[in-house]
């Protein structure tokens, strides 16, 4: 038995056709949508690469962009045929190409699902770049003489500043780098050398951050250096404090604004694979009614839509057939003729088959 | 001899009067976007508020939110008017009105070509404005806790960050204020002691900037502390280098900001002006054609139209006359005055009598 079977007349008919051609349409400008999110993300991920690792963050924003063209020439396609289902001349030409159209249309809103689906789901990946990105980067701080590392300070400074964020985890991950260049250090100082000694790998560290670090809701002027040190500086306490530097990480903030962008991305996703999924039914509709028209003869007859011919199961079972059979089409039998798909070929007798010549005029 | 005479049949007309219909909608559309950029304005004035010495500063948005709305709705009646023009019959009730409209109108085109002046000059006030309230801002700076100044520091601190400039003609303005609350000062130290007392005012000034004044193109860590001091910093030079600190004083930054955001105005304002002005002469066109139709029966004739009926020449020397004219007519006259004081004398006498 059919599954969802509707009775059409040659009115609703032309309705849902004029009604898919709009959809059709709104569907084009959605596939626009994707493909411009996709490229906005692209674009917010290409901005921070340089405190990302190399990894498969572009798969979801590569997936959005394809996904979105894909949706622009299924649907102008979609259109068209919806176009031409009003006239019954016209559809005929549509007619070889509809089911194929379908099975295709079926397969890209299930990309569309996982466009959606991986929306939500590349946070650990996004954060597991960031992290390994923010440490690399925070390691390179100090290296601004050095060319294809120069610019890694004012980006890290900017990040801090924009993102209102220090260090990758917190404000503590500068204790542990670095970040000042052995160029702006007097190595004649006693207080540079001993600390320089006091280090196992020679490294110049001290509890302070970048000025980027600093939170200008402070009521204080901003304390950098000796964090650690509240007899270093008075009326302070170091466990205490605040508001002095910025307390969140960048890799939580990064993931934050990124987790909020594919949020929203995903939502809009979801919402457009529903309005491709509701397209794809009403031309199936479509497709099984004018179908159906054709059998009858008579264009303007009553005629039945559906979504499946037989149940599910009945489908299910008849697409598993029609695969394996797929299969053994393209294995070489052992006996010749035997499977042969030319062999035994029933044909229709369709009544006297010597039909008259005409006589050829003589010069 | 009338100024600009055009000779307009029935299908002239009707193209002019058309034409002016879909002009007066764009102004409508211009109408609203002056509003839109006065409104702007005024938000992004008001957003820096705190470093705004007074309100004057407030004349131009004010200004460019009334000529948004005047715009809207002369042209809006306008365009009434122009539709209605396409059928005689209908033109007949807005006569009376059309000459008022005019003279309403041209008020209003001159108010626009000031409002677009204003954009232009008024760089001057906003200049004394903003170097005053940045003055006072960094005064308080320090106060983060006063009531009322509290959000001072932050506030300085975010536009500094914002538009890379650090004190209010350059960094060197931070040298000469206390910047750093007594809260945070340890009056038992020797050295805040002796820089206190160093000081006629009893302040304590340092050679030192905000975290804010920090440039991050610098390939150095920043140095706020000691700022002019060479020998505290190694491989320092305080006359050469240029990229530690923002060089730029918040009042130039602000100026250029502003400034250019009201000169895009003041451009688009004259935009508008000009469009207003070609509108008006069209309707001032439209109205005398109509108006010199010799025979009102036969809307089809031709007629003339004008934007003077006599020359510039002529026209400001009979509004000169009548303007004279309404200035005699509001005096009274002395001779009649005291002849009619006699007279009234005479008759009470009688009366009496």
């Amino acid at each position: 038995m059919a599954v969802l079977k509707v009775k059409f007349t040659k009115t609703k008919r032309d309705k849902l056709a004029q009604i898919l051609w709009i959809l059709n349409w709104v569907s084009v400008v959605s596939g626009a949508i994707l493909f411009s999110l996709g490229l906005f993300l692209k674009i917010e991920i290409r901005k921070r690469s340089e405190v990302m690792a190399k990894g498969d963050v572009n798969s979801v924003p590569n997936m959005l962009i394809s996904v979105g063209v894909i949706a622009c020439i299924i649907n102008f396609l979609g259109g068209k045929i919806c176009y031409d289902c009003t006239d019954i001349n016209k559809f005929n030409r549509w007619k070889m190409v509809m089911l194929p159209y379908i099975v295709c249309t079926f397969c890209f809103t299930f990309c569309i699902l996982v466009g959606g689906i991986m929306c939500y789901t590349m946070r650990n990946e996004l954060e597991e770049s960031l992290y390994l990105g923010l440490r690399d980067a925070i390691k390179f701080y100090k290296d601004t003489d050095i060319p294809g590392r120069c610019f890694l300070k004012k980006t890290i400074d900017a990040l801090q500043i924009r993102f209102q964020c220090c260090g990758n985890n917190g404000f503590r991950d500068w204790f542990e780098v670095q970040w000042v260049s052995v160029r702006y250090l007097d190595m004649a100082s006693r207080d540079v050398l001993d600390r320089l000694k006091s280090n196992v790998d020679g490294k110049f560290l001290v509890d302070g951050v970048p000025f980027s670090c600093c939170n200008p809701n402070s009521p204080r002027p901003c304390i950098q250096y000796q964090l650690t040190n509240n007899s270093a500086h008075y009326n302070y306490d170091f466990l205490t404090e605040e508001l002095n530097i910025w307390i969140k990480g960048c890799r939580e903030a990064l993931l934050d604004y990124y987790t909020d962008i594919m949020r929203s991305i995903g939502i809009t996703v979801l919402i457009i694979w529903c309005f491709e999924l509701s397209v794809l039914t009403g031309v199936r509709y479509l497709q099984t009614a004018m179908s159906n028209v054709l059998l009858l003869g008579d264009p303007q007859s009553d005629s039945e839509g559906w979504l499946l011919e037989n149940s599910f199961v009945e489908t299910a079972k008849y697409n598993i057939s029609v695969i394996k059979n797929l299969g053994k089409a393209n294995q070489i039998s052992s006996v010749s003729g035997i499977n042969d798909p030319n062999m035994n070929v029933q044909t229709v007798n369709y009544g006297q088959e010597t039909v008259p010549t005409k006589s050829i005029p003589t010069t | 001899m009338a100024l600009l005479k055009l000779k307009f049949n029935q299908k002239k007309r009707v193209k002019l009067a058309q034409g002016l219909w879909l002009m007066n909608w764009f102004s409508v559309f211009a109408g609203i976007v002056v509003f839109s950029m006065g409104l702007f304005l005024k938000i992004e004035l008001r957003k820096r508020s705190d470093v705004m010495d007074n309100a004057e500063s407030h004349f131009v948005p004010n200004s460019l939110i009334l000529v948004g709305i005047l715009a809207c709705a002369f042209n809006a009646f306008a365009g009434k008017i122009c539709y209605d023009s396409l059928d005689p019959a209908k033109f007949v009730k807005w006569k009376p009105l059309v000459k008022v409209y005019l003279l309403s109108c041209s008020f209003f085109i001159i108010f626009i070509f000031f409002v677009a002046l204003f954009c232009f000059l008024l760089r001057g006030s906003l200049e004394s404005t903003l170097a005053q309230g940045l003055k006072s801002g960094m005064k308080f700076y320090r106060d983060t806790d006063t009531p009322g100044r509290c959000f001072m520091k932050k506030t300085i601190d975010l536009l500094q960050m914002e538009f890379k400039c650090c004190g209010n003609n350059g960094f060197r303005d931070w040298f000469e204020i206390q910047w750093i609350s007594n809260r945070y000062l340890d009056f038992s130290s020797k050295e805040v002691k002796d820089r206190i007392k160093s000081n006629v005012d009893g302040r304590y000034l340092v050679d030192g900037v905000p975290f804010s004044c920090c440039n991050p193109s610098s390939p150095r860590p920043c140095i706020q502390y000691q700022v002019s001091n060479n020998s505290a910093h190694y491989s320092y030079d305080f006359q050469t280098e240029e990229l530690n600190l923002w060089n730029r004083g918040c009042r130039e930054a602000l100026l250029k900001y502003y400034g250019g955001i009201m000169s895009s105005m003041g451009v688009f304002v004259l935009f508008v002006w000009l469009f207003e002005l070609s509108i008006m002469i069209g309707l001032r066109l439209l109205h005398t054609s109509l108006e010199s139709i010799a025979n009102p029966e036969d809307p089809e004739c031709e007629s003339e139209g004008w934007v003077l009926e006599k020359s510039l020449k002529d026209t400001f020397k009979s509004t000169l006359e009548n303007l004279k004219s309404m200035g005699k007519f509001n005096q009274v006259d002395a001779s009649a005055e005291g002849a009619e004081g006699e007279g009234a004398k005479t008759q009470a006498v009688t009366t009496v009598s």
